[in-house]
């Protein structure tokens, strides 16, 4: 296949950055997406420019690092999968591919496609935890019966990777799939209800002092979600919000 | 209490313009319920308007509420879209938003702002002459002559006579269309935004979709009716 590359190039976040184009040959229809930026960085770094920066680790659609919004859609036209799991039959010989960060306020731009995501760590550090004391009598979890449906949502809840899609294709970049994601899997277990009110307050407060935008229920983060988390989420978040406010 | 104050987070804000929606939503489909009367009998259109416009708890109980839902309605939109433009600064070269939402969804703010563009029209039409004859004029009588008993009430012969120029009737039924693809989104984000999506969201999204497409269809019906048989 014959592509031509638009690539968002940024030296740093100072940068105005803009869109590059790179045309590139022989690719297989076989290769992930990110082997197709491989073999574009290497003959970059054959001719001595600098290659494109990209983040990536595991390449299997576990770690969320992977980050690109792809032809207008964040990790590209395939549902349910990264970036590293698009692969290129996806795309036709000749096409032209628009390659672009995951764009928020909350998620500023380090270098080309490398966003800094750490505002979901500091989310996640607000309350998306369980304390638990382990001072030698804590009580077994499996022997707490717990509804099936119950663990079977918090499991889907907490199968989010944190990827950030949800607010790159937000047309608010809004954080709230991933907020309630993250509310959800704890809240709906015994071990997690008891920290349940502090926890959806302090993550949503951390969630607006990040600077994400608000959700206004288009749904496109649950189409986008490489893990399929659902709107059910927010929804219950929401839920728990408005509780534990009044 | 949430630390940031119950009306200043992403979640209240949304809250508090979903509660606002469904107040809006009830009172659409009170204000159906009359005017759809004034198809089948002017009578009774004149009977209802007079009890609306002379009815002590609607005009200065339910009518300021109705008129801080709409401007509450409005201005918390514009913050929300003010707020949620801040939150991108630099938009995407190619952007596929119809891949994964719908253009309801997308541009409830441009659907809103044709809604707002309407409400000034009705107003001029038909609030601001009701509130000049009644409290600038001091006639409260709703009669066509106020000095004739026997005139009859002038709601009915009113409403005909705004339906009578056919770029009116155009401008409402345009507005009534954006109205359709306003609540096709709205109705059911209320919901979401209330934490409602259960077993029953399904039937809830038909019937939000069924009131979405008859409510503002009536009220083009209502329209075309005057028009044509005035």
């Amino acid at each position: 296949m014959k592509l031509t590359l638009k690539i968002w190039r940024q030296k740093n976040s100072n940068d105005k950055g803009k869109i590059e184009t790179y045309p590139v040959d022989n690719v297989s229809e076989h290769m992930s997406f990110l082997e197709m930026l491989d073999v574009l960085n290497e003959g970059l770094v054959a001719k001595g420019d600098i290659p494109v920066a990209f983040d990536h680790d595991c390449r299997e659609g576990i770690c969320g690092m992977c980050s690109m919004y792809i032809n207008g859609e964040a990790h590209g036209p395939d549902r349910g999968v990264t970036t590293c799991q698009l692969h290129m039959r996806k795309f036709n010989d000749g096409d032209t591919i628009y390659i672009e960060p995951f764009r928020a306020k909350g998620f500023p731009i380090i270098k080309d496609l490398v966003v800094d995501r750490s505002a979901f760590d500091r989310i996640q550090h607000a309350g998306g935890f369980v304390s638990v004391n382990t001072s030698g009598n804590t009580q077994d979890a499996n022997a707490i019966p717990i509804p099936k449906d119950d663990a079977d949502n918090a499991f889907d809840a907490a199968t989010c990777i944190g990827c950030g899609a949800c607010v790159a294709t937000c047309k608010n970049a809004s954080a709230m799939l991933y907020v309630s994601a993250k509310v959800s899997q704890f809240s709906l277990l015994p071990q997690g209800k008891v920290e349940a009110k502090r926890r959806v307050l302090n993550m949503v407060d951390q969630m607006d002092k990040e600077g994400f935008g608000n959700c206004t229920n288009t749904g496109a983060c649950e189409v986008e979600c490489p893990k399929g988390i659902s709107l059910e989420n927010i929804a219950r978040m929401n839920r728990e919000y408005l509780k534990a406010s009044i | 209490m949430s630390k940031q104050g119950l009306l200043s987070s992403s979640i209240a804000r949304k809250v508090s313009m979903a509660l606002s929606a469904f107040f809006l939503m009830f009172f659409l489909l009170q204000h159906f319920a009359i005017n759809i009367t004034s198809v089948f009998s002017g009578d009774t259109f004149n009977e209802l308007s007079q009890f609306m416009g002379t009815n002590f708890v609607i005009q200065y109980v339910m009518q300021p509420i109705l008129i801080l839902g709409v401007v509450f309605h409005f201005v918390m939109g514009f913050i929300l879209e003010i707020k949620n433009r801040g939150a991108r600064d630099v938009q995407y070269a190619k952007n596929n938003g119809s891949a994964n939402s719908s253009w309801m969804s997308r541009n409830m703010i441009y659907s809103g702002l044709a809604i707002l563009a309407f409400i000034v029209l009705h107003f001029i039409d038909f609030w601001i002459p009701e509130l000049n004859t009644k409290f600038v004029q001091g006639d409260m009588s709703g009669l066509i002559d106020p000095a004739n008993a026997e005139s009859g009430l002038r709601y009915f012969e009113e409403l005909q006579h705004k339906f009578v120029h056919p770029a009116r009737v155009g401008a409402y039924c345009l507005a009534f269309v954006f109205l359709a693809l306003h609540l096709m989104h709205g109705f059911n984000s209320a919901f979401q935004s209330m934490g409602a999506n259960n077993k029953y969201t399904k039937g809830l999204k038909n019937f939000g979709t069924a009131y979405a497409i008859l409510i503002p269809a009536g009220f083009i019906f209502i329209a075309l009716f005057h028009h044509f048989n005035h």
